[in-house]
C-alpha cells in the first residue's frame, strides 16, 4: 500500500482568539452529552450524578485562580456575558453612582458597553489612555478615582499586543473610594498567576476557549460580600446568580481546562515564551522596517505583535494562510471598518505601520518547527506585498532613516 | 475570514500586471495610507488612438484591493479611454465573481484610479468625489453612515421606514435597525443644534410590518399573466395540431377553450391540468382550470 505523504500541518499562531480544544478536555465532556444527560437540578439519580462533576469543575477553577470559597464562581456563557454581567451588576447595585472607568485598549466586550452606557444612559466614562507602548496612563486613572464612580472595569492583558496591567494596584488605588473593580482576565488566565483570596479585586471574567477548553463557556469571580444584581434571573442555579440550566458539558470542559492550565503554567512561561521571543528576534533581523508593539517588559508570555511598515495585515495573513499558517491582524480590513485596531490607535502608532500590525499567539500547542516555518516564509511574504505596495518603493530606499514615533 | 471568490484569491495571489510603467503618460493615485488602501495606476495610451496598450499598478491593501487592482487592469487593457471610462466599480466586482459588501470600496477605488489616470492623461485635475463615509450600517444593500446622512438631511427623515425608502438602507434582514436608529438620533440631534429643524422629533418605533409583505396582485397584473403563460404554451399544442384560448376569468377560476385537435382528445383533461401547473407556478398561487364549456 502507497503512503502518501501528508500536507504539513498548520501552524496555529491566533491562540488569542481561540485555541484548539484539547483532547483531555473533550473526552471528560463526552459524557454529559449521552449517558450524564441529567438536569444537576433534578431530584433523581440521573440529575444527581452530574451535580458531583460540576462541583469538581468548580474546585478546579479554584485552584487555578486560588479562590477562597466555591461560591465565589458563577459560570456564564463566556468572557463577553461575565463582562456584561459584572459592569451592569455594579450599575445596578450602586445607582447613585453615574460614573464608570475603562481603559482605551479594551477588548470590545468591555468598551462597547460602557461606550453605550454612556450614550444611552447618561453614565459619565472615564476612558483611560495609554502611551505608545501601550503603557496606562496611572495619572489619569488616579484623577479619574472618585466617589462618584461604580466600577472600574480595565483588563488584566491585552488580546493585540499581550501587554499586562498593574491590576492589583490599581484594584488597591480604587478600594478607598468603594469603587468596585472587575477586571477582564480572559487573556491573562492560565499565563499569569492569581491568587484571587488575597487581592482588591471584586470581579474578574474568565473564558474557557482561551485556554483550551469548549466555546461558549466562561466564569465570572464574585468576591464574596460585593453586592450583585443577576443579569439573568428566572432561576436558583449558581444560587440565583446566574439563571438558566447549566451548561453541564462545557462546564465539566471549563474545569478540566483549567486544571490542565495550571499544569501547563511552567510550559507556557518557559517554553512557549522562548519560542515567542525567537520568533520575534528572527523576524525583527530579518525583515527591516518593523516595530514590536505593546509593552515588551510586561507582556503574556505567548503573544507578539509586530507592525510591518507599508503593507497591509489582511493581505499578510491571506499570504500566510496559503502558507498553512494562521496568524491575526489589527488592521483594519480584517474587521471592515477602515481604521487600524483602537488598540494600535490609542498607542498612536504610526498609520504607516498600524496597518500592517500582525499577531502572533502561541500556545503550550507550539513547537520550534513552527516557529521556523514563519521563519522560513514571512520574510518573503513581506518582500513581495511591499514591492506592490507604492508608499514602500517611494520612501524605503533608504530604511534606515525609519523612526518609530514612539522610540 | 472574508467569503473571497476563487476570482478573487486567484488575482490577488497571482496579481496580473503590478508594478511600476516607467513609461506611462497617464498616472492616477487615490486613496490614502490612513484609511489602509491606496492605489497608484499606471496606463500607457496610444495617442493615436486614444487606446490603453498596457496598464500597471501598484496597491497598499487588503487583498480584495490588490484583486480588484488586478481586474482593472485586466479589464481596461485594449480599451480606448472612452470605452474605460464606461467600466464601473460594479464591473470590476463582478469581473472578480463579487466581493463582500464591505469590500466594495475596492473597487471604488479601482474605478476611482482609472478615471484619475486617464485625467492624468488629458491634462486634467481629478477630484475625489467622497465615495467613503463611515461605518458601513447596511450589509444587504451596501448603504454606509454617511449616505443615511445625506438622506436624512437633505429629506428631513424622521424613521427608519423613511430611511430605507430613500436609501434602501435595513429593508431586507433588518438586522441593522438599531445601528439606523443611532445614526438617525446623532443626525437629528446634530439638526436640531444647527437650527435645521425646530424640534427632534420622537423617535417613531418601527411599526410591525403590516400583513403581506409584498402587496396583493392587482387583477390587471394577474390577467396579463395568465395571459402571456398561455400565450408561451400555444406553440407546443399547436405543434400537435391543437390550440387554446383564454375565455374569462373569475376569481380563482380560469377559462378556457381547447380547439384543433384538442377538442374530443382523451387526453385534454391531463393538457388542462399541465396548463393549471404552469398558472399556479407563474401567479405563485392555486387556480383552477376549467374548459369554458363546463362552466
Amino acid at each position: 500500500m502507497m503512503t502518501v505523504s501528508a500536507s504539513p500541518r498548520t501552524v496555529y499562531l491566533d491562540n488569542n482568539a481561540t485555541t484548539a480544544c484539547a483532547p483531555d478536555v473533550v473526552a471528560e465532556m463526552l459524557p454529559f452529552f449521552t449517558e450524564q444527560f441529567g438536569n444537576p437540578s433534578s431530584i433523581h439519580a440521573i440529575g444527581a450524578s452530574v451535580a458531583p462533576a460540576i462541583r469538581t469543575a468548580r474546585e478546579r477553577l479554584q485552584n487555578l485562580l486560588g479562590v477562597a470559597h466555591e461560591s465565589e464562581i458563577v459560570y456564564t456563557s463566556g468572557g463577553t456575558e461575565s463582562d456584561t454581567t459584572a459592569i451592569i451588576s455594579a450599575l445596578r447595585a450602586y445607582p447613585e453612582r453615574r460614573e464608570i472607568i475603562t481603559s482605551a485598549v479594551e477588548h470590545h466586550a468591555v468598551l462597547t458597553v460602557c461606550e453605550h452606557l454612556a450614550r444611552h444612559e447618561g453614565y459619565k466614562l472615564h476612558v483611560i489612555p495609554v502611551d505608545g507602548q501601550g503603557r496606562l496612563d496611572l495619572k489619569a486613572y488616579e484623577n479619574a478615582l472618585s466617589e462618584n464612580v461604580a466600577v472600574v472595569s480595565i483588563m488584566w492583558a491585552n488580546n493585540e499586543t499581550g501587554t499586562i496591567f498593574p491590576i492589583e494596584h490599581l484594584a488597591q488605588m480604587a478600594k478607598p473610594y468603594g469603587i468596585l473593580f472587575h477586571t477582564d482576565a480572559v487573556q491573562a488566565v492560565g499565563k499569569v498567576p492569581f491568587r484571587l483570596s488575597n487581592s482588591a479585586i471584586d470581579m474578574l471574567s474568565l473564558s474557557a476557549h482561551k485556554i483550551h477548553g469548549p466555546k461558549g463557556v466562561g466564569a465570572l469571580y464574585l468576591k464574596r460580600g460585593v453586592k450583585f444584581r443577576p443579569l439573568f434571573r428566572g432561576g436558583h442555579q449558581e444560587r440565583g446568580r446566574r439563571a438558566g440550566t447549566e451548561n453541564t458539558a462545557g462546564i465539566v470542559g471549563l474545569g478540566k481546562a483549567a486544571e490542565l492550565a495550571q499544569a501547563g503554567f511552567r510550559d507556557e512561561n518557559i517554553r512557549v515564551r522562548s519560542l515567542r521571543d525567537r520568533l520575534e528576534r528572527e523576524l525583527m533581523a530579518l525583515i527591516p522596517n518593523t516595530i514590536v508593539t505593546g509593552d515588551v517588559e510586561q507582556r503574556l508570555p505567548n503573544t507578539t505583535t509586530i507592525a510591518f511598515e507599508f503593507v497591509e495585515g489582511e493581505a499578510i495573513l491571506l499570504m500566510l494562510s496559503r502558507a498553512g499558517i494562521a496568524a491575526s491582524s489589527g488592521s483594519a480590513c480584517t474587521s471592515g471598518s477602515l481604521e487600524p485596531s483602537h488598540v494600535m490607535r490609542a498607542m498612536n502608532i504610526p498609520f504607516t505601520a498600524a496597518h500592517g500590525a500582525t499577531r502572533f499567539s502561541l500556545s503550550r500547542d507550539n513547537t520550534e518547527e513552527d516557529v521556523d516555518r514563519v521563519i522560513a516564509v514571512l520574510p518573503g511574504i513581506i518582500e513581495r506585498l511591499r514591492a506592490m505596495s507604492p508608499y514602500w518603493s517611494s520612501s524605503a530606499r533608504a530604511p534606515a532613516e525609519f523612526q518609530p514615533a514612539y522610540s | 475570514m472574508w467569503n473571497y471568490s476563487e476570482k478573487v484569491q486567484e488575482h490577488f495571489f497571482n496579481p496580473r500586471n503590478s508594478g511600476v510603467l516607467d513609461d506611462a503618460n497617464g498616472v492616477g493615485e487615490v486613496g490614502s495610507i490612513s484609511c489602509g488602501d491606496a492605489l497608484k495606476l499606471f496606463l500607457k495610451i496610444d495617442p493615436a488612438n486614444d487606446t490603453i496598450t498596457e496598464a500597471r499598478f501598484q496597491t497598499f491593501g487588503c487583498g480584495s484591493a490588490i484583486a480588484s487592482s488586478s481586474a482593472l487592469t485586466e479589464i481596461i487593457i485594449g480599451k480606448t479611454i472612452d470605452q474605460a471610462l464606461s467600466v464601473t466599480n460594479q464591473d470590476i466586482a463582478d469581473y472578480l465573481d463579487g466581493l463582500p459588501p464591505e469590500k466594495m470600496h475596492c473597487s471604488v477605488m479601482g474605478a476611482e484610479a482609472l478615471r484619475a489616470a486617464i485625467a492624468n492623461y488629458r491634462g486634467e485635475v481629478w477630484t475625489d468625489d467622497d465615495h467613503e463615509e463611515g461605518a458601513l450600517i447596511c450589509k444587504c444593500f451596501g448603504v454606509d453612515a454617511g449616505m443615511i446622512e445625506r438622506a436624512v438631511r437633505v429629506n428631513k427623515l424622521n424613521s427608519i421606514e423613511q430611511i430605507t425608502n430613500y436609501t434602501k438602507a435595513g429593508g431586507a434582514c433588518k438586522t441593522c435597525h438599531e445601528k439606523i436608529e443611532e445614526v438617525l438620533g446623532q443626525v437629528l440631534t446634530a439638526m436640531a443644534a444647527e437650527g435645521a429643524i425646530d424640534t427632534i422629533p420622537a423617535p417613531s418605533c418601527p411599526v410591525a410590518p403590516s400583513a403581506p409583505v409584498h402587496k396583493p396582485m392587482t387583477n390587471l397584473q394577474k390577467i396579463q399573466l395568465i395571459t402571456t403563460a398561455i400565450e408561451e404554451l400555444r406553440p407546443t399544442l399547436q405543434r400537435d395540431g391543437g390550440d387554446i384560448e383564454l375565455v374569462d376569468i373569475d376569481g380563482d377560476t380560469v377559462m378556457v377553450n381547447l380547439r384543433g385537435s384538442c377538442v374530443g382528445c382523451q387526453m385534454s383533461s391531463i393538457t388542462l391540468s399541465g396548463v393549471q401547473e404552469r398558472l399556479m407556478m407563474v401567479l405563485g398561487k392555486p387556480v383552477r382550470v376549467i374548459p369554458a364549456q363546463a362552466a
